[in-house]
């Protein structure tokens, strides 16, 4: 497999990832502080750079059949996940992630929050508040990139594509100063959701000894598999919803009686 | 000590489950079979793993769907 497949992936991953960072980093230093946000955000980067550092090498040293068992698991697990919640939010029966409304609440908890100086921070929730969302966020990006850069044996190039994510989403929430609530998000999540399902199964039954047909080239039939798979799933359920929704309640004897008519 | 190892254990475990932990359990399963029938019975099954992805997921959006998880 060629690096363009793996880069694009982690990018699209970590654009989702990173947009989610941005929005609690954007409600800490506009509401609060932007020094205490960004040490909190650089506290967090040093963090993830240093896991990163550990994980990333440690794991290349396991032998390649186990490696793909463990993260084709791992990412299957994950990425169905993924898609659980895609196809429910597709299918209306979840609330649509909303990057606005996802700001407008953390501002409110900015706003009240007390400022209180500590160890060397002149505002630690904002500190605390930029740490924990980039950290948390950011450990979703470091769990991509490690999978797939790992099972590829070129975690150079997931690096890239996370790099260049992260770098495109912080440059445009600078110049835009507000969250990127236009991007599709909920879309990217459900592309994503796909990627790591198919990659995920594509490892793991590899990794526990089966040989695909057309090797490599069986993740340009999954991948599409699984897009028409999961398409189909949530047509069927936004159909069910629809209807279920149609379907007249069942009249109590209260609605016979005209209910609460003034 | 005990409280963070708990708590960074519960983190973990919702980072990579999530909310249908039946979903994980059937992925495990499938790859447990798909690594015998490879192994001790010589049939190459490629197709049980993408096929236990889509039955799990059905399987967890109809629970989710009608109110059991």
């Amino acid at each position: 497999m060629t690096a363009l497949p793996l880069v694009l992936t982690v990018f699209v991953a970590c654009a989702v990832e990173a947009i989610e960072a941005l929005t609690i980093v954007l409600a800490a230093g506009l509401t609060r502080q932007w020094r205490s946000t960004f040490q909190g955000m650089a506290a967090a980067l040093v963090v993830l750079a240093a896991v990163v550092g550990v994980l990333g090498p440690t794991i290349t040293l396991l032998p390649l059949t186990a490696l793909r068992l463990v993260v084709g698991a791992l990412l299957a697990i994950f990425g169905l996940q993924w898609l659980r919640k895609a196809i429910l939010r597709a299918a209306g029966y979840k609330a649509l992630h909303d990057e606005a409304s996802a700001y407008l609440r953390e501002v409110a908890a900015a706003k009240a929050a007390p400022e209180v100086s500590k160890r060397g921070v002149s505002d630690w929730y904002a500190f605390t508040l930029s740490f924990k969302g980039v950290l948390l966020e950011g450990l979703e990006v470091v769990f991509i990139v490690i999978t797939f850069g790992d099972s590829q044996r070129n975690l150079g190039a997931a690096v890239v594509g996370a790099a260049i994510a992260v770098s495109v989403v912080a440059v445009t929430g600078i110049m835009v100063r507000a969250p990127l609530a236009k991007v599709p998000e909920n879309a990217m999540k459900f592309a994503v959701g796909i990627m790591l399902t198919s990659f995920g199964t594509f490892w793991g039954a590899e990794g526990a000894g089966v040989a695909w047909p057309g090797n490599d080239a069986a993740l340009l039939v999954l991948v599409p598999v699984v897009a028409l798979v999961s398409l189909g799933y949530a047509a069927g359920l936004r159909r069910a919803h629809r209807l279920s929704a149609a379907a007249p309640q069942p009249q109590t004897a209260w609605s016979e009686t005209g209910g609460v008519t003034g | 000590m005990i409280r963070a190892l708990k708590s960074f254990g519960a983190f973990w475990y919702d980072f990579v489950i999530g909310d249908d932990s039946q979903v994980a359990a059937l992925v495990v399963v499938a790859l447990a079979v798909t690594a015998l029938l490879t192994h001790a019975a010589g049939v190459n099954a490629w197709w049980l793993l993408p096929l236990a992805a889509f039955a799990a997921l059905a399987w967890s959006l109809h629970r989710a769907t009608s109110g059991k998880s």
